[in-house]
């Protein structure tokens, strides 16, 4: 065996070429041969490519889809997201603990199935939904859950389990996924039709200034959600010095809500990859990477396919569509299970091969990026629209949308309504139209950008969705009247608190306390000030955190106070001025030693 | 007028805070001018005469009775200040958080030498006496309890602490500490 | 060739060279800045965030935000001293400290920072967490429970020793320091005389048999707050 560890280690960082920076590429090649990265693989794998022990195991720790310990040759993950938690995976999961006889986070004795649990895979249109290994099983329930175990019994190889295909390219040969589209709204930028080539070819009879300059005057700003605007961007990493130069692609979808790099990655993925060639033109650079979240993985041979058919077609490589003197190529980089990778300089660590811990700002990515060089990181989308942009003209995006948010948004929407699904809609539509459209009824709250947006209410229904009202970079979940806020707000800071990197002492702890105090309302031990206490609390972590996760993750629990107080205020009861804290329950704090004792306490 | 009484107890402590207020020397004398001790191990009171202006509380909640003390003093108390570390982050008792009550228990007691230190318990057994006030699952700070106005850290906070504190409450003053006088050692 | 920047700090007006921090410009100027993961002779972090301040309105971490002309900085407002107890607080609550028996009471900058904001208690929770303790080395001794993951101890190991003991494992509230060894500090090339030891700034990495030497009364912040030291430049 360890003969057999030694030598294939040797292999895997070999084909990476002992590249310490090629890490998350060795660490998964283990992983997926060998079930874990043990302690004895941490070791060959520091000897191979010459760092420490502790850098493999700080890496190899920091990812979900990593482990030290063994996992099963089949890892079922249940998606545990709200979403799917409404459309009953509690029921998926019960039935997964039964017919296995394990709980989540256990291994069946015979080591062959692993249960976990994991935030939004990206399945909400289809939920409840389960990863296993790389296979996406979509719309659960609970007798499915059976058969896939009883399956799985029998022949552990969770391919074939897909039974019915989805639609489009999810049927391809390459994907054979049963994951749908659900492409409600087709839009004019993003789903309609391109001829591979039509808008680099525009792009490169210009110089790279006049396609920044075309970039900025389409007024695009990034579709991830934080809005910065793409052009200025490129500017500054155009004008960064340096020789070598980075395109980095953000497919680490992974704000829970949010599926439509899904769809784009799935149908759309050479138009994305011509948006970063025109990147790469534009800044000078000639190699891109995408960094795709793990839960993509199935998408990631369809996609190699793509890049080799614009090889093919001299849309990638060596002088590329005839130019002299650019070159350009595109290479994949999986993720492993980390939120916080969505983050662009998290990102840029991740494909470091380091921990997906954010860095220091300033320097910036457009200065010091990917390996210490100039980089753009932009999503999905806006590489698409990048292209579009470049093949009918500035004019006709920044034509679209509204002033300040020009072009289209591709909305992921789930939740009550009617039709869940991709709808690709013009910026400054009202979210009541986007209610309408999908065939919501008797909605009582919207969360707009997913956690780290906002959660609005009836009296914000008629605001625009745009960077300067409601922003977001495509989740838009929708509540009826009969779900409680306040645990979709719990439910958000716990995964919030799963995703927090650690690094920065406010957004490790802060969000600890406020999923806490949060629990306490909803088990009803709140106190007068609890809201002052979530407010307070929340407004440190907002301005005191290191990146955007921090700085966004109290939004659950603050946009639900603000626009929600009175659920609250129903929760809260008047404070027992001599009586015990709320939060001290004495029932609780002696049941153990009740048991022990064999009676029962006096005091109670 | 009747002069304020002050009521004090050490709950899960070792007394060391006690001490401290002993420490004010020839001050005490003062004290007693100001204040009348109502229940208190310092004079041997058991149960509260009636209502005291201030309530000392040295140790944190390790058990029920601890509880059971506490709350009386919140009943019986104007003003209730954590006096010590224990009584504000549970101290060294609350060193036993992260372990199970069962294996804190078995560690004291138990006869086999790879759970516990030896101690002489032929019958191996773990106390459980009627009499004795079942263990809390972990040791609370008082705060965590019930309401706590004030907090005077310190392992045991100076007896100048104690007495700027003292003075301060029964003259209606803010308590506004120097910097050497807080402390948590 | 360095330039000179001048910018305020509170209203009051600082000068600084091109390339400095803001924290490396007010500690030149005598203003003082809290902080905890930052040390001179480190690499900036921005872990702790206790020297967060606002830049033109924006809050961020000093030890880490360059200075620039015009800058407008403020560093003690109602709203920043809350922050920063806030911070301290959370440190205290998320580890196991217990400064009565803790070898480095009186030397502590976790202790000495609640010192100078005059905390008597922390306002949020006691969090209790499971930690360990890693004694196997003959000299040094690891205490998780006094860990506030400021990474001083990783970034000296690998930047001034050259040895990359320690760094950090897992993540989120899960986070640790481990070392470069399947366990203990015994395994690694950990020695006495590493800097690494000499920057922790609570009592989580220790030599051993040295602790309470100093006398109470004697220790760095007996009787003198930390920043001190800047202030009376």
């Amino acid at each position: 065996m360890s003969e057999t560890l030694a030598s294939a280690i040797r292999e895997i960082a070999q084909a990476c070429g002992n590249d310490r920076s090629r890490m998350m590429d060795i660490v998964e090649a283990v992983q997926a041969k060998f079930g874990c990265v043990s302690s004895e693989a941490m070791d060959l794998i520091a000897k191979q490519v010459s760092t420490h022990r502790v850098e493999v195991e700080s890496v190899v720790s920091f990812y979900a889809f990593l482990s030290e310990q063994p996992k099963g040759k089949v890892v079922i993950r249940l998606c545990d997201d709200i979403i799917d938690e409404m459309k009953g995976s509690e029921s998926v999961a019960e039935a997964f603990r039964q017919e296995l006889g394990i709980d989540f986070g256990q291994t069946t004795p015979d080591g062959v199935i692993t249960l976990e649990k994991t935030p939004c895979i990206g399945m909400c249109d289809q939920a409840p939904a389960a990863l296993i290994n790389n296979e996406v099983i979509t719309y659960l329930s609970g007798d499915m859950a059976r058969e896939i175990v009883r399956k799985l019994k029998k022949d552990p190889d969770p391919k074939k389990l897909i039974g019915r295909l989805g639609d489009g390219n999810n049927a391809h040969d390459l994907v054979r996924s049963m994951v749908h589209n659900n492409i409600r709204l087709a839009g004019e930028v993003v789903f309609s039709t391109m001829a591979s080539g039509a808008g680099l070819k525009n792009a490169l009879a210009m110089t790279p200034q006049e396609v920044i300059r075309d970039v900025k005057t389409a007024r695009l700003r990034g579709r991830g959600g934080a809005g910065f605007p793409t052009g200025m961007k490129w500017d500054f990493t155009r004008q960064a010095p340096g020789d070598k130069k980075y395109v980095l692609c953000n497919a680490d979808e992974g704000e829970p809500g949010t599926f439509k790099d899904r769809v784009i990655l799935t149908e759309k993925a050479d138009m994305m990859f011509e948006g970063m060639a025109v990147a790469g033109y534009a800044i000078g650079a000639d190699t891109g990477v995408v960094y795709l979240r793990g839960e993509y993985a199935y998408l990631r041979a369809l996609l190699e396919d793509a890049l080799a058919k614009r090889r093919n077609a001299g849309l990638l490589g060596n002088d590329v569509m005839g130019k002299k003197g650019f070159r350009f190529d595109i290479r994949i980089q999986m993720g492993a299970g980390a939120y916080i990778c969505g983050e662009e300089t998290a990102l840029i660590s991740s494909c470091e091969g380091l921990r997906g811990d954010p860095k220091n700002r300033p320097p910036f990515p457009a200065q010091k990026g990917y390996l210490g060089c100039p980089t753009v990181v932009n999503n999905v989308e806006t590489f698409c629209k990048v292209a579009r942009i470049l093949e009918h003209g500035p004019g006709w995006f920044a034509k679209m949308g509204s002033e300040g948010s020009s072009g289209t948004k591709l909305l992921s929407i789930s939740g009550d309504c009617a039709k869940p699904g991709v709808y690709e809609v013009p910026f400054g539509i009202k979210v009541r139209e986007v209610l309408d459209l999908c065939g919501a009824e008797d909605t009582a709250a919207v969360q707009v950008g997913g956690p780290s947006g906002q959660m609005i209410g009836m009296n914000q229904f008629g605001d625009p969705i745009c960077y300067e009202h409601l922003a977001t970079g495509g989740s838009v979940m929708v509540f009826n009247s009969s779900r409680d806020v306040l645990k979709i707000a719990r439910k958000f800071m716990e995964f919030f608190v799963e995703e927090s990197c650690g690094f920065c002492t406010p957004c490790r702890v802060g969000n600890v306390l406020l999923k806490e105090k949060l629990d306490d309302i909803i088990n009803g031990k709140g106190a007068a000030g609890d809201l002052d206490y979530l407010e307070s609390l929340g407004a440190t972590v907002k301005a005191a955190s290191r990146c955007g996760l921090g700085q966004t993750s109290p939004n659950p629990i603050v946009t639900t106070i603000k626009n929600f107080r009175s659920a609250y205020e129903a929760k809260i009861k008047a404070p027992a001025e001599e009586g015990l804290q709320p939060t001290f329950d004495i029932h609780a704090a002696l049941s153990t030693a009740e048991s022990i004792a064999g009676r029962k306490s006096v005091h109670t | 007028m009747a002069k304020p009484k002050v009521a004090t107890t050490s709950l899960a402590g070792c007394f060391g805070c006690h001490m401290s207020l002993l420490d004010i020397d020839e001050r005490i004398l003062k004290l007693v001018e100001l204040v009348d001790f109502d229940k208190s191990p310092v004079d041997d009171i058991k149960e509260f005469t009636g209502r005291c202006a201030v309530g000392l509380i040295e140790g944190g909640c390790a058990n029920e009775e601890n509880v059971r003390v506490l709350q009386d003093f919140r009943r019986h108390c104007d003003v209730l200040i954590s006096v010590g570390d224990c009584a504000i982050n549970g101290g060294i008792p609350a060193m036993r958080n992260g372990i199970a009550l069962m294996e804190c228990l078995q560690e004291a007691y138990s006869t086999d030498h790879r759970l516990g230190p030896k101690v002489h318990n032929p019958d191996n057994v773990i106390p459980n006496d009627p009499e004795l006030p079942l263990l809390l699952d972990k040791v609370y700070p008082c705060h965590e309890v019930v309401k706590i106005d004030y907090h005077l850290p310190g392992c045991p906070p100076p007896a100048d602490t104690l007495w700027e504190a003292l003075v301060a409450l029964l003259s209606d003053k803010p308590v506004a500490l120097p910097y050497e006088l807080i402390k948590y050692d | 060739m360095s330039n000179t920047i001048t910018f305020t700090i509170d209203g009051v007006e600082v000068t600084g060279q091109s390339g400095q921090t803001i924290m490396e410009a007010a500690d030149a100027a005598g203003i003082y800045i809290p902080r905890l993961c930052a040390l001179e002779e480190l690499a900036p972090h921005g872990s702790c965030r206790v020297c967060t301040v606002m830049v033109n309105g924006r809050p961020q971490a000093a030890c880490t935000q360059p200075i620039a002309e015009g800058m407008v900085v403020e560093n003690e407002t109602e709203q920043l001293l809350a922050i920063r107890r806030d911070i301290i607080d959370m440190l205290f609550v998320e580890g196991n400290h217990f400064c009565m028996f803790c070898e480095k009471s009186g030397n502590c900058e976790l202790q000495a920072l609640a010192y100078r904001f005059g905390i008597a208690a922390p306002r949020f929770p006691y969090l209790f967490p499971k930690r360990d303790i890693d004694a196997t080395h003959p000299d040094i001794f690891i205490d998780r429970n006094r860990c506030i993951l400021c990474g001083r101890c990783v970034r000296a190991s690998r930047d001034i020793d050259g040895k990359n003991v320690f760094e950090f494992v897992g993540r989120g509230f899960d986070k640790r320091v481990a070392v470069n060894a399947e366990a203990n500090l015994a395994d690694t090339d950990a020695a006495v005389t590493d800097e690494a030891v000499n920057v922790c700034p609570t009592g989580a990495l220790l030599k051993k048999r040295v602790g309470y030497a100093i006398p109470v009364g004697q220790r760095k912040y007996d009787h003198k707050p930390i920043g001190s030291d800047i202030e009376k430049k």
